[in-house]
């Protein structure tokens, strides 16, 4: 039984991936996001310089400067390979809370809906509190709250996407759960943690994930927001939100070096939406 | 509809006392004991014991709640470590700053996303809804804060169309709407549309686009009704999610101006909010939270409650 429902799983799956190769906007962002992901891997091996390495000579020296491609920022450190260390922590600003929210979030929903009654009741209407908190004030709450710290940014990212999450895995579950397969599986044995895995987990994980992805974005912006307002990140550490922000003061002496870090924050997050758009369309068809 | 309203009323007040339930919290999640967050670290011993009875830090943690509530609900949101005037007139004065900017902020995006969705989902598939579905993608993607950097940028320091900083002539925190503040207001308010302007952009264009196709416009059309008839029908259909949404976005606007008003150094909620994080001011800090949710709350009562009035079948259900 259980084998089988693994193959039909993955089958699913191959389908919205094949889905996905047909749509050029959704593809050239996946590309995108890979090219600058390895980027921000692998910076150590890539980048030109010593992102750290400050040059009180070399301070702000404009963008196609021999020795530094992208020019360097106020402290004379080099800009391109700032970007790419800079782009590990904005990434992982955008990625990790998404994620620990889609675990948490989603086992949350999904024990939610299946009990049902009075306890998924007093569940989600304890989540509709958080829903009056608009997401970068509950963000900006918490971590100040907490005080500055790219650990306490994280956990104030995660709890913000997790209400989010937890609503839309209980919608689909209470969905599925009254649906007559369930009964009939339930009829013939099966123990509930079994329905939830084989045959609740696969219907609710898509658009829980749909829903996941579109926050990729989100949580960049709100991520580097926070080190932007310098509750995340601390300097000398390069991040892309921290890095804007540091680079305020040199906008009326060279603009187009200030505006590059946020600049990346937006082709990146653009790719982001464009992704999860594309993804959403190919799971509805589907459906 | 009465007892809509009292129902809508109703529920409203868990939620209201959960807002304020977190807020409270907020002091204990503040590294530290929550005195640090009253009596500098330097007081002697016997004025924070005397604080600690004075705000009742002695007593359990449920009552000290309630005795913070009921002051809370008097206005007395405490007082300011690092400027030791109260919190309520310092949050008030903010947030009359910050309702200026998102409030116009708000009706410039609600505006023009209504108007571009529209003739987007009218002219679906054509060159019209390109450009908006490409404004909209553009419009959730940006982060604000550094398109705020780019219109100064651009707006200040190369054309000098606009200024760049504060509210009103030198610095001055008082809003007034005469020609010499409403220059300062331009590019903050510019760059916080942005937002609502991309989701409404995008619900308006799904929404009428889908109405388009409904049997009761093709009926209508059939019965030779002019467009602008039509418009109208279709305008009071597509109204009560219009306006959930834009309810949702102008609450989000509140909190997402923080980001905006650092930038524009607008002196609102946001920017009394920084400095409080930094001077580890948490009174500041749980006040302008509690009094920015309870707007928020307000605010989706009262769309709560009209959309029923555009749309009575809302109301039984």
């Amino acid at each position: 039984m259980s084998s089988r429902a693994r193959i039909s799983g993955r089958s699913y799956w191959f389908v919205v991936f094949h889905q996905l190769k047909h749509e050029p906007v959704a593809l050239f962002s996946a590309l995108l996001l890979l090219l600058i992901f390895l980027a921000a891997i692998f910076a150590p091996w890539l980048a030109p310089s010593d992102p750290y390495a400050t040059s009180m000579i070399h301070r702000l020296q404009p963008i196609g400067s021999p020795d530094h491609l992208l020019g360097t920022d106020e402290l004379g450190r080099d800009m391109l390979s700032r970007l790419m260390f800079g782009g590990r922590l904005s990434l992982l600003m955008g990625v990790a809370p998404v994620f620990m929210a889609f675990v948490i979030g989603s086992s949350i929903g999904l024990f939610a809906g299946y009990v049902g009654g009075k306890i998924n009741m007093i569940i989600m209407r304890m989540l509709d509190v958080f829903y009056a908190f608009p997401s970068v004030l509950l963000a900006v709450a918490i971590s100040g709250a907490l005080g500055p710290g790219m650990m306490n940014s994280l956990f104030a990212l995660t709890l913000v996407f997790i209400p989010q999450l937890v609503r839309v895995a209980e919608s689909v579950t209470t969905q599925v759960r009254k649906l007559d397969y369930i009964e009939a599986a339930r009829m013939s044995g099966a123990r509930s943690f079994s329905i939830i895995r084989v045959h609740v987990l696969g219907n609710v994980l898509g658009p829980v994930f749909v829903y996941a992805t579109g926050l990729l974005s989100v949580s960049m912006i709100l991520g580097s927001g926070l080190s932007f307002l310098g509750l995340g990140v601390k300097p000398p550490e390069p991040e892309w939100g921290l890095m804007l922000n540091t680079l305020r003061s040199a906008i009326f002496k060279e603009p187009l070096i200030a505006a590059l870090p946020g600049a990346m924050i937006f082709v990146t997050s653009i790719a982001f939406n464009l992704l999860a758009d594309g993804v959403r369309s190919a799971m509805d068809i589907k459906r | 509809m009465f007892f809509y309203v009292l129902r809508r009323l109703l529920y409203a007040i868990p939620i209201a006392l959960g807002v304020t339930l977190i807020s409270f919290l907020l002091v204990y999640l503040a590294p530290g004991d929550p005195l640090n967050a009253i009596a500098p670290s330097d007081a002697p011993a016997e004025t924070i014991a005397a604080l600690k009875v004075a705000y009742g830090l002695d007593k359990p943690l449920p009552m000290q709640y309630g005795l913070w509530l009921l002051r809370a609900v008097q206005g007395d949101l405490g007082v300011s470590i690092a400027s030791g005037r109260p919190v309520a007139a310092e949050v008030l004065t903010a947030v009359r700053n910050t309702l200026v900017l998102a409030g116009i902020a708000g009706a410039i995006g609600i505006f023009f996303g209504c108007l571009l969705g529209a003739l987007a989902g009218y002219w679906h598939g054509s060159w019209i809804d390109r450009i908006a579905t490409f404004l909209s993608v553009i419009g959730v993607s940006v982060p604000h804060y550094w398109l705020g950097m780019v219109l100064t940028i651009i707006f200040s320091t190369w054309l000098a169309w606009f200024p760049a900083m504060g509210a009103g002539p030198g610095g001055s925190a008082e809003w007034l709407w005469d020609y010499a503040h409403m220059r300062h207001l331009v590019l903050p308010a510019i760059t916080l549309c942005v937002i609502p302007l991309g989701i409404i952009t995008r619900t308006v264009r799904a929404l009428v686009a889908d109405m388009l196709d409904q049997e009761f416009v093709i009926a209508l059309r059939a019965r030779g009704l002019s467009n602008a008839t039509i418009f109208k029908h279709v305008a009071k259909n597509t109204a009560p999610t219009v306006l959930a949404v834009s309810g949702l976005q102008l609450g989000y606007l509140m909190g997402g101006s923080i980001l905006v008003e650092t930038v524009f150094a607008w002196p609102g909620t946001g920017f009394l909010l920084n400095t409080a994080i930094f001077q580890r001011d948490i009174p500041v800090l749980q006040g302008t939270i509690l009094i920015l949710c309870m707007f928020f709350v307000a605010l989706n009562l009262i769309v709560d409650i009209i959309q029923p009035l555009i749309d009575p079948r809302m109301a039984r259900a």
